[in-house]
């Protein structure tokens, strides 16, 4: 699946779920979904800065492509950065760092979280994007 | 005063959010502001607007009146032996910043101690950090016990020959918990040693009279206690304030300026530099006449006492949550409880909560040594006010087990 089908997908499966509370069970069985994260990785470098709650991100290239692996204490964090690796993990750095991550704005997360939050989720999408600049 | 008649005066408190009633609870960061406040305020702005105290012209005797007025109504509210012993700030924080820069110039050197107690507010903590920096001054902390409550029988031990000021909270404002003030100043006098009392919480559950108290200092912000933000209040002795150097310089707390030096204006307009929130201080009056006529209604009073009760029990009595604040005598607590859920993050349940209607505040509420002390890297809080509905309680209670249920 090509990186605009995965977005279109994505944005689909959120968009079925009118009720806010809905979009929040979604997010919170895809947090419990996601892939475990290393515990020897949940050190301070590997910390997004910015979020209230505590996100660990680490990423791995393959192949030429970037491999994400994350973590939050926080499960609805959990679930919209799930989310975020659902789209941009198995791309190449060119195609991530060329993204304008604009699928968030149109699924309504941005808006509907406060602004702490939003940072927070801005945070996740600057580290993303910044680790596939250095990857080229 | 019945409930509804309260709330007809707030008119934030109709609003709908995500198509749901608000149900605020997030009070002791910023209360709503009635409708006499908006209008004191709003009428200013409209009629009154004019630059205070320089100029001869009608409106700026307007202006000076209604801001003037406000500190003679400030001295009466508390107490206070002098309306020169009303300053007006932008804040308890900066309040609280004008003590520990002027006090300190004054009266720290290299080596002195400043006591604070660890469930400070860090507008409590951080001036004071900054002024030991300043000095190489150090700064003691008082710890608190296992119910919450301030370890005040440390704190004859903690003062030395060099402790030069005591900076505590009135009620902290995560833990809810009242603290014995008269007790602490008593204590902190016997050994020669001032008080500044941070009362932002305090100001808004009881009567303050700093004159009963005996403290040297007393902060509190006008925002938490229905007034205009932008506002504050700094009550200090005379004594102090008359030997405290100013703070800021410029506009009206001169006297006489000459470069070959300036003398300074007398109290309180020492520390009052620069054009003052003129718009916004005379809303204290109608917010805090307001506040004196809740807590002097019986039947007020009798609702937040049962508020209270019902939502202490559903907290401290569900397994899955840990409540922090839990004073010996019940008439410690104020209605505001800081609490974590097991298995559920407060960030989680804040926006679970959130999308119910419910304003919460979570997170480390301005006091991490304090979360640091007691183990966990943020709470959720729930703070009532007058106009908070027992239906209100139970809705909350009820979202938040649903809440926890979700996130389990």
């Amino acid at each position: 699946m090509t990186l605009e089908e995965k977005k279109q997908q994505v944005t689909e499966d959120f968009s079925l779920y009118e009720e806010w509370l809905d979009k929040y069970e979604y997010l919170i069985e895809l947090g419990k979904a996601l892939e475990a994260y290393p515990e020897e990785k949940k050190t301070d470098d590997h910390l997004i800065k910015g979020c209230q709650s505590r996100v660990w991100l680490d990423s791995e290239l393959r192949e030429g492509k970037l491999y994400f692996k994350a973590d939050s204490d926080a499960i609805i964090t959990k679930g919209i950065i799930s989310l975020l690796i659902d789209v941009y993990s198995g791309r190449t750095p060119e195609e991530i760092a060329g993204d304008d991550f604009g699928f968030i704005a149109d699924i309504g997360l941005k808006d509907n979280l406060s602004p702490t939050r939003a940072n927070g989720l801005v945070s996740m999408i600057d580290t993303i994007k910044k680790t596939a600049a250095q990857s080229f | 005063m019945t409930v509804k008649e309260i709330r007809d005066q707030f008119p934030a408190l109709s609003l709908k959010v995500y198509g749901r009633p608000l149900v605020y609870l997030d009070n002791a960061a910023s209360s709503q502001r009635p409708v006499q406040v908006i209008q004191k305020w709003s009428g200013l702005a409209e009629g009154a607007n004019a630059n205070i105290h320089r100029a001869v012209h009608y409106l700026a005797g307007q202006a000076t009146d209604a801001y003037e007025g406000t500190r003679d109504f400030v001295k009466e509210y508390l107490n206070a032996s002098s309306r020169e012993e009303i300053v007006f700030t932008s804040g308890a924080t900066a309040s609280v910043n004008l003590v520990a820069f002027s006090f300190g110039e004054a009266f720290v050197g290299e080596g002195d101690e400043i006591i604070v107690s660890t469930a400070e507010h860090h507008s409590n903590i951080v001036p004071w950090q900054m002024l030991c920096q300043r000095k190489k001054a150090v700064l003691t902390v008082l710890d608190i016990k296992e119910n919450g409550e301030l370890a005040v029988d440390q704190l004859e031990k903690l003062i030395s020959q060099r402790t030069k000021i005591v900076a505590i909270s009135h009620i902290s404002n995560v833990l809810g918990i009242v603290n014995p003030v008269q007790e602490i100043v008593r204590i902190c006098h016997g050994k020669g040693v001032p008080v500044l009392v941070d009362g932002a919480q305090g100001i808004v559950h009881g009567r303050v009279d700093v004159q009963a108290l005996d403290c040297d200092f007393y902060v509190f912000s006008g925002h938490k206690v229905y007034a205009a933000t932008g506002t504050g209040v700094l009550y200090g002795k005379k004594k102090w304030l008359e030997a405290m150097p100013p703070y800021m310089g410029g506009g009206e707390m001169i006297e006489t300026v000459r470069f070959s030096g300036t003398t300074y204006a007398p109290l309180p307009e020492k520390y009052e530099a620069g054009t003052q929130n003129f718009n916004a201080v005379p809303t204290l009056v109608p917010a805090l006449s307001l506040h004196r006529s809740m807590m002097e209604d019986p039947e007020t009073a009798d609702r937040q006492k049962a508020l209270t009760e019902f939502v202490y029990a559903s907290l401290s009595g569900n397994p899955l949550l840990t409540l922090y604040g839990k004073p010996d005598s019940p008439l410690d607590k104020i209605p505001l409880f800081s609490f974590t859920a097991r298995g559920a993050h407060h960030e989680d349940l804040a926006l679970i909560l959130d999308k119910m209607g419910i304003a919460l505040r979570s997170g480390q509420m301005c006091a991490e040594p304090l979360m640091d002390r007691l183990g966990v890297t943020g709470m959720l809080r729930a703070s009532f006010a007058p106009y908070n509905t027992m239906e209100e309680a139970e809705y909350f209670v009820k979202c938040l087990n649903k809440a926890i249920a979700m996130l389990a």
